[in-house]
């Protein structure tokens, strides 16, 4: 597995997506209240747009969750899963810390 | 024939189910397998505290051994169930074996809810809701130490009381400002707190837990104020969620809260199944009680057996329990939220009791209670609610038989005095129509529609009816947002996190985030994308542009009143032209680019903002247009000048955030061709000045404004929707539009009146201060960002690779002008929950 830096770790405000580009493929990296940090897919399976990272974060039932700013479907961040539509799901990438860098990985 | 019947889950629940079905089916018409995960027979969860106060997993044994007997029956334990196939009608068991049904009763419960707290599944971390999860605990306590309890409601406590038991020295942690806070006030939780910490608790309320601590195994708790409590102990007990893990596999909907979704008669959508207990939500809810369950249980062996209808008759959730020992009950406005109401509070701290009464203006009236340390009154006040006392207030509170008409709150008693409505009619109507909470009363009965004082009484009835109302803005939030609302004001909280972590539950989500924004915009707290409030803004209001359905977005600049010089006509296309964006003349006068990418939304604006435009707020809930005809300056007919009074009501009112967004218009004569009546506010010249008219809606519900005063001059009109705005900004639901909050006052506009032109609860000038305020305070926001580099970095394609365009844009031609190009995807059906765009 190899590691690409996407940013520096000031730029991913708790709470608010940033895009990133992995080797081609649009990534939205999230940084949660509690400093887990999360890398999904951003594009939305649900309408093809890449908007996933510009969605709000909080949680459903203590799972951390995004929702997709087009039509506000929410997903797992930790699994990727769309907890409003059977089958929907966003695809995960491994996503570290290292020193003040946030690194993903393809997986 | 005997057919089979598959239980899934063997909690109380679901054992009810069967004795029921044991005892009716005289014919043994089914045969009954019952799949529980635990590796034990049902037993009293309710009484789960016990087994660590002497009693035995025996002892708390529900099951009868002529059940277990019963050849009809098959009971297997620890046989998970992992799949099922509703089309082929057998269930998988984690074995892999799979078993056929004719009928499937899912009866799963719930599991203990783990807030998202770091360090939360380190060894050391336990929850409370089975046997096993007892043993473990004693287990792992050790006497003398301290132990932890995350959570300080009901189950929160016994929890507590448990580690006590075991010897441990318990802390208790809970994020509201006191112990118990859905049940008791605020005099009540300091007794409840004084009596438990007799008992040797260490309570901390209003303290959220920030992580718990260890490497290898808990070592400490630390709280959000620094607080570190030394400990190797820590149970969960924030609640709990229902068990619908099967609902994916299955192909079963689920509530919106979760749980699996069923109807009144606990169907889910496929024949043959059914979901009952923790797990069912029913409607649309789930109860957390296990009387509800027992009479879903009821229900579907009546509907197995063809004995009649089943449907879950509702449940008594009023509170009243014994906990470590001591009494607490609260009953009817507990919290005294009824405008004039008194409270009258019998406090006894040498023998730990406290009892409040809530009583009408006039002291005769009881409308409400919290009793602690000495519940025994409850049975003779609760009937009481909403009538008038039958003795004086501390009489009452003497322990029960002491004479007091302990009857039931009779039908004709009227609930509603406004509009003179019973309680008999106001359950007759909630079963009738099915009425699931206080705006469905409203609608049916028009009880509650007036001075709101019978609410509280209102949602006592639905709650007696088996309905449990909520307000709440959504799970993070029991409050409404005009609660919110009220909080952030009287309190001063000044963000998201304070306010969540203080009233509120786990991190948010898209409901309540903005609605939250919203209000803290509207009190003045700075550039919308400050710090922490740009994590709370829907993405229009993220990036200041409204969002198209291929990831762009569009611009609209702020054309007062309609009214544009040809210089900056030109500026428009020659931006538009210049960034390729398709052109459009707006619905509200106005010109919208659509079509830019993230990362040249700042461009654009640049060019816009040197040029003299700023943000028209198309994105937000706030201001978005003043229409306006031409009027007098041309008009042959106007009588007066709309053009200059739709500019200046434009200016003074733009940004302004609201519940929902807000529109007018104005008219230079009775023609209307600003179309004014239909819009949240709208102005008709007259002869002697304006009329102002208020409550229109185009959308969804058209419905015409209606007229709030006549003949105003230019000073009173500004006044009065000065008024009239900041009014409806404090009071009204999340995305309530005008015409809708002014139905939910009743009479609405009579009502509306006495409050904005007579001034009945002398509010006006506090309004018109507020409103002065914000026209004070207003700056444009996008010139905002635009100075401001670091909400700049945001707006980027990718943050690693800011220049690349997002390569799922797709462009094609359409009349000379660009339009998304199709994505080969299907756009989707939007749930019901996704309905609302913007
Ligand atoms: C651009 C425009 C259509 C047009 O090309 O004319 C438009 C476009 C949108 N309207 Fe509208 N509405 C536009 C005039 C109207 C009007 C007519 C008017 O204002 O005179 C109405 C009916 C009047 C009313 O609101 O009472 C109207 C009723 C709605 C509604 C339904 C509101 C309701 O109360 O039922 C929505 C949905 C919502 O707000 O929840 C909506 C939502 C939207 C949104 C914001 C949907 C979204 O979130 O993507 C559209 C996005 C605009 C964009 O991307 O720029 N739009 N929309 C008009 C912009 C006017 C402006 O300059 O600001
Ligand atoms: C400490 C404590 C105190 C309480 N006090 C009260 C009280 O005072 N008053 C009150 O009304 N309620 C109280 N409750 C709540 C009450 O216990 C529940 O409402 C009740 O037990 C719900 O019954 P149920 O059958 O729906 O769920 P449960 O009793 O939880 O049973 C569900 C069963 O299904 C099993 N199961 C789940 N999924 C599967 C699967 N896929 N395959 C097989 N089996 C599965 C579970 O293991 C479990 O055994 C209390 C609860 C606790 C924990
Ligand atoms: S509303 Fe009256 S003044 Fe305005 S344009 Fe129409 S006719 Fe003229
Ligand atoms: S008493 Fe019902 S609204 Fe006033």
């Amino acid at each position: 597995m190899s590691w690409r830096p996407i940013c520096d770790l000031a730029l991913l405000q708790p709470e608010c997506g940033v895009p990133a580009l992995v080797d081609g493929h649009p990534v939205a990296v999230f940084r949660t209240h509690d400093d887990e940090l999360f890398a999904v897919g951003n594009v939305d399976p649900l309408c093809g747009a890449g908007v996933i990272s510009r969605g709000i974060v909080g949680d459903r039932g203590g799972e951390p969750t995004v929702a997709s700013p087009m039509l506000k479907q929410v997903f797992s961040l930790r699994t990727g899963e769309c907890l409003d539509v059977p089958d929907a799901r966003l695809p995960v990438f491994p996503v570290r810390r290292r020193g003040s860098s946030v690194e993903v990985a393809l997986p | 024939m005997t057919r089979t019947l598959v239980v899934v889950g063997h909690g109380m629940v679901g054992h009810r189910l069967v004795e029921v079905l044991r005892e009716r089916d005289e014919f043994g018409t089914w045969r009954i397998v019952v799949l529980g995960e635990e590796p034990r027979a049902a037993y009293d969860r309710v009484g789960l505290s016990s087994y660590l106060d002497g009693k035995t997993a025996e002892d708390l044994g529900l099951t009868g051994q002529d059940l277990l007997d019963d050849p009809v029956v098959e009971l297997r334990l620890g046989a998970a169930v992992t799949g099922v196939d509703t089309a082929a009608r057998t269930v998988a068991l984690a074995g892999g074996e799979s078993l056929s049904y004719d009928a499937l009763v899912l009866a799963t419960g719930s599991k203990p809810f783990v807030p998202p707290v770091p360090g939360r599944q380190l060894p050391g971390t336990f929850v409370y809701r089975t046997i096993e999860d007892l043993d473990a605990i004693r287990e792992a306590a050790t006497e003398g130490r301290q132990g932890v309890v995350i959570g300080g409601g009901l189950l929160g406590l016994e929890a507590a009381n448990a580690l006590r038991l075991l010897g441990m020295r318990p802390h208790v942690v809970e994020m509201a400002p006191r112990l118990m806070p859905l049940q008791v006030d605020e005099g009540g939780g300091a007794v409840l707190r004084g009596l438990v910490e007799q008992l040797g608790l260490t309570v901390h309320t209003g303290a959220a837990t920030r992580s718990v601590d260890g490497e290898e195994h808990v070592t400490g708790v630390t709280l959000a104020d620094d607080t570190v409590i030394d400990t190797d102990l820590v149970v969960f007990s924030a609640g709990v969620r229902p068990r619908d893990e099967l609902a994916e596999v299955a192909g079963l909907a689920r509530g919106e809260r979760g749980g699996f979704l069923v109807d009144e008669a606990c169907r889910t959508g496929v024949a043959g199944v059914w979901a009952i207990g923790e797990c069912a939500a029913v409607e649309g809810r789930c109860y957390g009680l296990v009387a509800p369950g027992y009479a879903m249980a009821e229900g579907v062996a009546e509907q197995l057996l063809e004995q009649g209808e089943g449907t879950f008759p509702g449940a008594d959730l009023s509170t009243k329990l014994k906990l470590l020992g001591v009494d607490v009950a609260s009953f009817g406005d507990a919290h005294a939220t009824t405008e004039g109401a008194l409270e009258v509070v019998y406090a006894n701290n040498a023998a730990g009791t406290y009892a409040k009464l809530v009583l009408s203006d006039d002291a005769r009236v009881l409308l409400g209670g919290v009793l602690v340390g000495d519940a025994s009154a409850y049975g003779v006040l609760r009937p009481l609610v909403d009538r008038e006392l039958p003795a004086p207030p501390e009489q009452l509170l003497l322990p029960a038989g002491s004479g007091v008409d302990s009857a039931a709150l009779p039908d004709d008693a009227v609930v509603c005095s406004c509009n003179n409505v019973s309680k008999g009619q106001i359950t007759d109507a909630i079963a009738e129509h099915g009425l699931d909470a206080v705006a469905g009363v409203k609608s049916c009965t028009k009880a509650g529609t007036s001075c709101g004082s019978c609410v509280p009484m209102i949602t006592t009835l639905l709650g007696e009816c088996g309905v449990e109302t909520s307000q709440a803005l959504c799970e993070h939030f029991t409050q409404s947002r005009a609660e919110l609302f009220e909080i952030v004001q009287a309190t001063g909280v000044g963000s998201f996190s304070e306010l969540i972590a203080k009233h509120g539950t786990g991190r948010g989500c898209d409901l309540c985030k903005p609605a939250v924004a919203s209000i803290l915009a509207s009190l003045g707290n700075g550039h919308i994308l400050e710090g922490e409030q740009a994590a709370l803004q829907d993405t229009n209001d993220r990036f200041l542009a409204n969002l198209q359905r291929n990831g762009t977005y569009s611009v609209v600049p702020r054309v007062p009143g309609g009214e544009i010089t040809p210089e900056k006509l030109i500026v428009l296309g020659e931006v538009a032209k210049e960034f390729g964006l398709y052109t459009k003349i707006t619905g509200g006068q106005r010109i919208d680019l659509f079509g830019a990418r993230v990362e040249q939304l700042p461009q654009v604006w640049k060019k816009l903002v040197e040029a003299g435009f700023e943000s028209g707020h198309a994105y937000g809930k706030a201001l978005r247009t003043v229409k306006s005809c031409v009027g007098n300056d041309w008009c042959r007919y106007g009588v007066q000048d709309s053009v200059s009074m739709a500019i200046r009501l434009e200016l003074r009112y733009r940004g302004l955030r609201s519940p929902h967004k807000l529109k007018s218009a104005v008219s230079g004569c009775a023609r209307e061709c600003a179309e004014a009546r239909g819009k949240d506010f709208g102005v008709i010249a007259t002869d002697k000045g304006w009329n102002l008219y208020v409550g229109g809606n185009g959308g969804f519900t058209p419905r015409h404004a209606e007229l709030l005063a006549a003949d105003l001059d230019d000073e009173q009109l500004v006044k009065l929707i000065d008024r009239f705005l900041m009014f409806y900004v404090r009071t009204a639901d999340r995305l309530q539009r005008t015409s809708a909050w002014v139905e939910s006052l009743d009479g609405g506009l009579e009502h509306l009146k006495e409050v904005l032109v007579e001034d009945s609860l002398g509010i006006a000038e506090e309004l018109e201060a507020a409103m002065q305020r914000h026209v004070d305070h207003y700056s444009d926001e996008w010139a905002g960002v635009l100075a401001d580099p670091a909400k700049l970095s945001r707006f980027v394609s990718f943050v690693n690779a800011p220049d690349a365009p997002d390569p799922t844009i797709r462009f094609i031609e359409e009349r000379g002008q660009i339009r998304p190009g199709p994505v080969s995807l299907p756009m989707p059906v939007p749930a019901s929950q996704t309905q609302e765009v913007h």
